[in-house]
């Protein structure tokens, strides 16, 4: 399919245009023409949340999510989560608190962790268990993850 | 998938004269979680997208005469968190807060979820509890009709999308002595398809004796979402008490035909659901009745 439209976005601060097709979803334009690898595609069905992003401040699966959608949209993906070299607090908390294990998962844990804090600063653990519920992570490390999450919103 | 063109019609009049102008060839696409799977494996074809999200008003919810209205647009993630719903259709905030996972419910529609047609699509039995209307728009105008009228079968429904589309949804909000509750049961609280749902509307006489007007919707135990319409008749002829509401669940329970699969559940285990989710319902619905 030709490269036939022309999607503008902002992507982690940067506004972006890139030529794309009607048939691309957000995810492919991000990691094949942005090269925002981060951004992972595992289930290709909206499943298993390794390609959350968020589209003006919503996480979505990117994989589900056309590209064209995006026009004149917002796009933060975990590229854009470190300030200065320094990590975004929700990344030093999974170093910190050991949640991460294969990774895959991670890039899409955090985008809907920020999503949540963003939106709620003080949850309670039903609500962060419920934000992430959309999250699989298969070396289920879910308890690390949570602790995490509840560290930066205590302020720790 | 297979489609070349994109577009984004500012109003429902643009979206179908363009649907018309290309004859068949063009679909409507809202928040496209079922229907991007759909194209990919080739299930459904278009080659030009028509994306109705960015009209004006059509993802908005709002009180207008004795109705609230929501557009086909509104997403669930919406409809879960919006006070006009919470109070006065809770069926339908309860049912959007178990779709898919926050992902799916930030991106999928009401629309989206009613044209698709499934039988135990979550908002289309709280739709169906409500006795919602749903207006259609294409070349011959606008026009409400209920929205029981829309299911053909699993997947299929009157809406033809390459032609027309769902604009709105319209009911009644709960008045006094009236409550509404969705139950549901899957294999994991999130993205995880119901094993069956329920949505139930009940109003109470003025002495809170009887009954005088109840919908009972459950899913999936038909090839469209179904109407409980002899538990609803048993509940309507009785005075209200506990072994009424048992009955009428039990009444439910025989009423439906739900499938073993291998997935999911098997027949048995569906109907013994029916019985315990709608007397749930029922119970909760009820309660809030009361006030």
């Amino acid at each position: 399919m030709d490269k036939n439209l022309i999607l503008r976005m902002t992507v982690n601060g940067q506004v972006v245009e890139v030529p794309v097709s009607a048939t691309d979803t957000l995810a492919t334009v991000l990691r094949e023409n942005l090269g925002l690898t981060g951004t992972k595609i595992g289930c290709e069905e909206g499943e298993c949340g390794a390609c959350t992003v968020l589209v003006d401040g919503l996480a979505v699966n990117s994989c589900l999510y056309l590209a064209m959608k995006a026009h004149g949209r917002t796009i933060r993906t975990v590229e854009g989560l470190a300030r200065n070299g320094q990590l975004h607090p929700l990344q030093q908390a999974f170093i910190d608190h050991g949640a991460v294990q294969c990774g895959y998962c991670t890039p899409g844990m955090l985008l809907s962790a920020v999503a949540l804090l963003e939106q709620n600063p003080h949850p309670t653990d039903d609500e962060i268990r419920r934000a992430i519920s959309g999250n699989l992570c298969r070396c289920t490390g879910y308890i690390k993850i949570i602790d995490a999450i509840r560290a930066v919103a205590e302020g720790h | 998938m297979a489609f070349d063109e994109y577009v984004t019609p500012a109003s429902v009049e643009e979206s179908v004269a363009m649907l018309a102008s290309l004859r068949g060839a063009g679909r409507v696409i809202a928040g496209g979680t079922d229907l991007v799977i759909q194209l990919q494996h080739k299930e459904r074809k278009a080659s030009c997208l028509v994306d109705v999200t960015g009209i004006p008003g059509l993802a908005e919810i709002r009180r207008e005469d004795s109705f609230i209205i929501v557009g086909a647009a509104t997403t669930f993630a919406q409809l879960e968190q919006s006070p006009i719903v919470r109070r006065g259709a809770p069926v339908l905030a309860e049912a959007a807060s178990w779709v898919g996972s926050p992902q799916i419910r930030n991106v999928g529609t009401l629309g989206g979820n009613v044209v698709n047609a499934q039988p135990a699509a979550d908002g289309s039995i709280a739709l169906l509890a409500l006795d919602a209307e749903a207006e259609i728009a294409n070349l011959t105008g606008r026009q409400w009709v209920p929205l029981d009228s829309l299911f053909v079968s699993p997947g299929v429904s009157r809406i033809d999308a390459t032609a027309e589309m769902i604009t709105a949804f319209r009911f009644r909000p709960q008045a006094a002595w009236e409550g509404s509750a969705f139950e549901r049961l899957a294999r994991r609280r999130a993205l995880s398809l119901p094993l069956i749902n329920v949505g139930v509307r009940v109003q109470l006489s003025a002495e809170r004796t009887h009954v005088r007007r109840v919908r009972i919707s459950i899913g999936p135990v038909a090839p469209v979402p179904f109407r409980a319409g002899a538990a609803e008749k048993l509940l309507q002829s009785r005075p209200l008490d506990e072994a009424t509401i048992r009955e009428a669940s039990e009444v439910a329970a025989r009423e439906g035909n739900p499938r073993s699969s291998l997935l999911r559940a098997s027949k048995e285990y569906r109907i013994e659901l029916v019985r315990t989710l709608t007397e749930r319902a029922l119970s909760r619905a009820i309660q809030a009745a009361r006030g």
